[in-house]
């Protein structure tokens, strides 16, 4: 059932099994004992690091079929994407697999995109059983996006730090495990910000028109959810996104988590904390869903935002267009 | 929107965005640029003075101390060090030449990985290309006008 844009999932697909690696410098934050792997080093043991950041994704979706008592054969469809230029991170994992594929791009909200294109699938039938993954490199995204690393710049305080790992997990239908009631499907916002180093600002609009429309559709108060989990906005995007929701009447600064914010161990180091796919996708499948399913939080509504932006884009002078999925999990 | 045009509203949110912003240190960043800039130009100068000693003159004594300061910035660089540096210098490691030769042996760095031709020596001026580019044309300039007045 559709009502604004918000699907409410009349089976409710659970996210059975997730599973998610991260970086040497993750590790050391709020995530480091959640996580099922965590790099010493990030190379990964590869010669690039475009090779480490596909070799995370592809142990990541192992394990969370492997923690979930499945094999290769048991699942019908990987929904996956990337950062990198043609989504080649999630394309290069999938080949390792025999089951079939759908790339998909969303920028840095490709975990909550895949989620819920899992979750229709898999409430509709058409599939069994679906894994839903993504991840990021800091390396690999800073020279596609930025400056080669061992550039001597100086950051902007605005700027966030891209957050190496990834994460996945099993949706299928079945009687244990997190309930995905509905998700919001977003809408691309763009308030004219153009600074590429600002997309805390330039995501904020996006995420609060998203969690806005989702409040609407399902008529529900802020307080009736644990937390509201955004993707990557950081420092700056959180408050932004706290006033905006508040400027409308809805008061999430009470439950309002950012995965960026949370994310790293001490916060100045990165300026405004961490961004990218994995961000995200780490801490959902990592932190969040432990102790969802240990049932500290009963209902947690995630937000991944993203930054639909290009370096051609930007190099043209074209303002940042965002995005935000919301996938509302229960226990 | 409250009636406002998207225009408006945009110019708002920017406003509203600016003041939410965290500052740039100035002052902070322009004290370490000082300092770290005129430590590199420093150790440049005793180059000179040591290099001066040992007989060199003219030319040669320039080009030398260029040569042996381009050599410590792509080390530094290779060493994974001039970054750590960059990072809490300012501008101080970015204005000198050990900086042009960071911002030239960084992309010869990491573009390797696409093979030696197309990769390592094709993206070795992404950076400082520009730099070559408008240099080399300001230079032709000034000499025109230099050589007319």
């Amino acid at each position: 059932m559709k009502k604004g844009n918000t699907i409410f999932f009349k089976n409710k697909p659970r996210i059975t099994s997730f599973a998610a690696i991260c970086g040497s410098k993750e590790k050391e934050g709020i995530i480091g004992e959640y996580a099922d792997i965590t790099l010493e080093d990030d190379m990964y043991e590869e010669s690039t690091f475009e090779k480490a950041e596909c070799k995370m994704l592809t142990n990541a979706i192992s394990l969370a079929i492997e923690k979930g008592s499945l094999k290769e054969k048991d699942i019908d469809v990987l929904v996956s994407g990337d950062l990198l230029n043609q989504i080649i991170s999630a394309s290069f994992a999938a080949r390792d697999y025999n089951f079939p594929f759908l790339g998909v791009y969303s920028a840095c909200s490709t975990m909550s995109e895949s989620i819920m294109l899992s979750a229709m699938m898999v409430d509709a039938g058409y599939v069994k059983r679906a894994v839903a993954a993504t991840g990021s490199h800091f390396a690999s995204a800073e020279r596609q996006y930025r400056f080669p690393l061992e550039q001597g710049t100086t950051r902007p305080p605005q700027s966030q730090w891209t957050v190496t790992g990834a994460g996945s997990c099993v949706i299928q239908s079945a009687t244990e495990g997190i309930k995905i009631s509905s998700a919001t499907m977003g809408r691309v916002c763009d308030f004219g910000v153009t600074d590429v180093n600002n997309m805390g600002a330039a995501m904020a609009p996006a995420a609060a028109d998203t969690i806005m429309q989702h409040f609407k559709d399902t008529g529900r108060d802020p307080d009736e959810y644990d937390m509201v989990l955004t993707g990557d906005l950081g420092v700056l995007g959180s408050r932004i996104v706290k006033d905006l929701c508040w400027e409308k009447g809805y008061d999430i600064s009470d439950i309002h988590v950012d995965c960026g914010e949370i994310v790293y161990k001490v916060i100045e180091n990165e300026f405004q904390g961490g961004s990218g796919a994995g961000c995200s996708a780490v801490v959902l499948n990592s932190y969040v869903l432990s102790k969802m399913r240990a049932g500290l939080y009963k209902r947690v509504l995630f937000a991944a935002t993203g930054a639909l932006l290009s370096t051609i884009s930007s190099g043209q002078g074209e303002s940042i267009p965002c995005i935000s999925h919301v996938v509302e999990l229960e226990i | 929107m409250t009636g406002k045009t998207k225009d408006n509203y945009n110019k708002n949110y920017l406003n509203y965005v600016k003041t939410q912003d965290p500052p740039t240190q100035h002052l902070k960043n322009c004290a370490a640029a000082f300092g770290v800039g005129g430590l590199i130009c420093c150790i440049g100068q005793f180059i000179r003075f040591m290099l001066e000693y040992a007989g060199l003159t003219g030319d040669e004594l320039a080009g030398t101390t260029s040569v042996i300061l381009i050599f410590i910035g792509c080390l530094l660089t290779g060493l994974g060090l001039y970054d750590r540096i960059g990072r809490h210098a300012g501008a101080g490691s970015i204005v000198p030449i050990t900086g042009f030769a960071n911002s030239v042996a960084s992309p010869a760095i990491e573009f390797k990985t696409e093979g030696w031709i197309y990769g390592m020596a094709a993206k070795m001026f992404t950076v400082a290309g520009p730099i070559i580019v408008f240099g080399v044309f300001s230079g032709a300039l000034v000499g025109i006008i230099y050589y007319f007045i």
